[in-house]
């Protein structure tokens, strides 16, 4: 849904290569994810029991998704019961018509939007848009990727591809002030006074969710600027769009997942802001909405319950792609879903379809690190290999690749050919070679335009222990 | 009282792996030596030739399937399978169970085998306690956490200790050693422009330390990263960590002239 947008058109490998060509993209995601990765190891090194924490995490997780029509309908009993109104999704289009219905009915001409990755991924901006809603992101650098008119590259710091000198010159550009302001700060109160009229006058308020709690009813934001609060209090109406997998039992449940997730991706104990959403305004209450709705979407989700269940625990906390060695120089928008790193290359297939995906779980060296730094434990790498292997058994992978596995195979299982075959060859490349090296490999050009490859030697190991060398 | 059937010490089957049969067998003898030095009766099966890590990893599950068989039965007889690289002794250890999840009795000798799979230098130091004596070498070097040995293993604290024990090293710490090279396997060739960034971070790394030696323990990641500051005119050496705690180490990755 996002193919004509100028930053994700192309193949993933035009796009890695036009990532890769940009010097101040480098800089940009080396600031934000090495700040990112210093901070959350000096906050697990802070918390001697981390792992323990984290395990906890991950059953928390599973012991909501083991019961998932229980908690969900039990969520929904109670949320009902608080006043709220629920609107089940199966899709992106069913989600993004439940939200365009009620901006209809409430007569919206204008939205604001707290950031949510679930409305990116079911294309919510698009679909506001061609409804004619005027949408305003509230989320400073949700507001910084909309003056630039692009999607969001990461799912913590949608503009963790734009340096402060580029937020400079767009706020220059097209906030009422047009100040050319250099210090940070500056930057924020302008963003501040920009997005204040929206905020009062807004008809709408959509946020998305962290956690859906089962034993009472309400949703969890969990959030730095105090955006979201200010996008669904003043407006008449809030729409929470979330997806199923949310769900938790009970609220200590929310606010144990709460300590792994935040200090997984800002490094901090604690947001800002940790707010917990009950129905609409009731008789008495200062403020609130007047009405209170909640689009709960599955997208895949309860496919991915039988495929990838682990998957499923993911807390969105971007800890993955801050560590991921690909991330880290191709950047967001190369992956070209909305959702990038090691877990967008999981679940980015199930909702593109794994064709015109397939290069996502293979663009991965299956280092592990995403593993590692998961705070549910989450076994991406294993999730990635399982896709390799779904695409390979559905024919996606080319010939030649199929062709070069099954020669190797087939050669390797005959040790007697194999053999000969070394006997072969190894002094056939080993002519190619020049002071040791070879600056030009044949069958492997990849190789060789960037590194050199050591020329191999006149006898294998085990040719020379054959021939009664021995150490 | 049990006989002891091997007087010897443990009945090790050394699996040297594709790439150290193919392109470095200073590896394999250097981990033939280290393994008598620890007590070991080594034999070196000549039937072996790939664990199949290459097609599993590019999900051809068949035709990993085929080469783990060749692997189990070959290795299945041994106390122990010993490789010196922790992706293919990860492979085995790890990878196999699950590859024949679906044929209950190969997974039962899949499972056999992958609890006596070690790689090499954490069996040296875990199974055996193992210390190199007498081994000198009068140079500073830099270590790489190699990820399938770091995080599929556990080898971290292994290597460490065995270089500590060589006379005359001096070990710098690598900034992100625990960060990937960028091989990962064919990724390096189907995805070279990605893998050359992340391997030129690497070498820039490396060539930060001053060491004279970059060491690590799988050739894969060694080859790449060799390879990469050859390109770069950097003049760093690299060996597998065996090498030098075998005292073989002489000539470093593209030092072998014809």
């Amino acid at each position: 849904m996002n193919a004509d947008r100028g930053e994700l058109a192309g193949t993933f490998k035009e796009r890695a290569r036009k990532a890769l060509g940009d010097a101040h993209l480098r800089v940009a995601l080396d600031r934000t994810t090495g700040n990112a990765r210093t901070k959350r190891a000096a906050a697990v090194a802070a918390w001697p029991d981390f792992d323990r924490a984290r395990a906890a995490a991950a059953a928390i997780k599973d012991h909501a998704l083991q019961n998932f029509p229980y908690y969900l309908e039990q969520f929904e009993r109670n949320a009902l019961a608080s006043g709220a109104r629920l609107h089940w999704a199966r899709d992106a289009k069913e989600a993004c018509a439940a939200v365009i219905k009620i901006c209809r009915e409430t007569r919206a001409k204008t939205v604001t939007r707290s950031k949510s990755m679930l409305g990116e991924e079911i294309g919510l901006p698009h679909a506001l848009a061609e409804a004619g809603v005027r949408r305003v992101e509230t989320d400073l650098a949700e507001h910084i990727i909309q003056l630039a008119g692009e999607t969001p590259s990461h799912i913590i710091w949608p503009a963790a591809h734009r340096t402060r000198e580029d937020v400079s010159k767009l706020f220059e550009k097209h906030h009422r002030d047009h100040l050319l302001l250099t210090e940070v700060e500056a930057m924020v109160d302008s963003a501040r006074r920009e997005l204040r009229d929206d905020f009062f006058s807004a008809d709408v308020g959509i946020s998305g969710a962290n956690f859906l709690v089962a034993e009472t009813g309400a949703i969890c934001t969990i959030t730095n600027e105090g955006n979201a609060e200010l996008t669904t209090t003043p407006p008449r109406v809030h729409i929470v769009t979330a997806g199923i997998e949310k769900i938790v039992a009970t609220t200590e449940h929310a606010l144990q997942l709460t300590r792994v997730l935040v200090r997984s991706a800002t490094g901090a104990d604690l947001t800002q802001y940790t707010t917990f959403h009950c129905g609409p305004k009731r008789a008495g209450d200062l403020d609130g909405p007047e009405e209170f709705h909640i689009v709960l979407v599955d997208h895949g989700r309860t496919q991915m319950l039988e495929d990838m269940p682990e998957m499923l625990r993911c807390l969105r906390c971007g800890a993955c792609l801050n560590h991921c060695v690909v991330y880290r120089k191709i950047g967001g928008h190369a992956y070209g879903g909305a959702y990038p790193g090691p877990m967008g290359s999981a679940i980015t297939p199930v909702f593109d379809g794994l064709e015109p995906s397939r290069d996502l779980p293979h663009a991965c060296t299956l280092n592990g690190h995403c593993k590692q730094v998961c705070p549910v434990d989450i076994p991406l790498p294993t999730i990635l290999r399982d896709w390799r292997a779904k695409s390979y058994r559905q024919g996606f992978e080319s010939r030649a690749v199929r062709l070069g596995l099954a020669l190797w195979a087939f050669i390797a299982s005959k040790p007697a050919l194999y053999r000969a075959a070394l006997a072969v060859a190894l002094p056939l490349l080993r002519r190619r070679g020049k002071d040791g090296w070879i600056s030009a490999l044949p069958f492997a050009p990849g190789w060789t335009e960037s590194r050199d490859f050591p020329a191999p030697p006149e006898k294998t190991f085990l040719a020379r222990i054959a021939s009664g060398e021995e150490a | 009282m049990v006989q002891n059937v091997h007087p010897g010490g443990p009945r090790v089957g050394l699996f040297a792996t594709c790439l150290v049969d193919m392109l470095r067998p200073n590896i394999g003898f250097s981990a033939l030596e280290l393994l008598r030095a620890a007590g070991c009766t080594v034999e070196i099966p000549k039937t072996q030739t790939c664990c199949g890590q290459p097609a599993y990893n590019s999900g051809d599950d068949a035709s990993a399937r085929k080469l783990a068989r060749q692997v189990i039965e070959i290795f299945e007889g041994f106390d122990y399978l010993v490789a010196p690289s922790g992706s293919c002794a990860a492979t085995i250890r790890v990878h196999y169970p699950d590859l024949f999840r679906a044929e209950p009795a190969m997974r039962a000798r899949a499972e056999k085998l992958s609890a006596k799979t070690w790689e090499l230098l954490s069996f040296l130091v875990d199974v055996r306690g193992f210390a190199p004596t007498g081994v000198s070498c009068k140079a500073s070097a830099t270590y790489h956490d190699t990820c399938s040995g770091l995080r599929e293993l556990g080898i971290k604290t292994q290597p460490r200790a065995l270089l500590s024990a060589i006379e005359g090293l001096e070990m710098r710490a690598l900034e992100g050693e625990e960060t990937c090279c960028g091989f990962g396997g064919t990724f390096c060739v189907k995805y070279s422009e990605i893998s050359d960034a992340i391997v030129t971070e690497k070498a820039e790394n490396v060539v930060a330390t001053g060491a004279d030696l970059l060491l690590g323990g799988d050739l894969g990641c060694l080859l790449n990263m060799a390879g990469k500051l050859r390109r770069a005119g950097a003049p760093i050496r690299v060996f597998h960590a065996a090498e030098l705690l075998a005292g073989r180490a002489i000539h470093a990755i593209g030092e072998e002239k014809p």
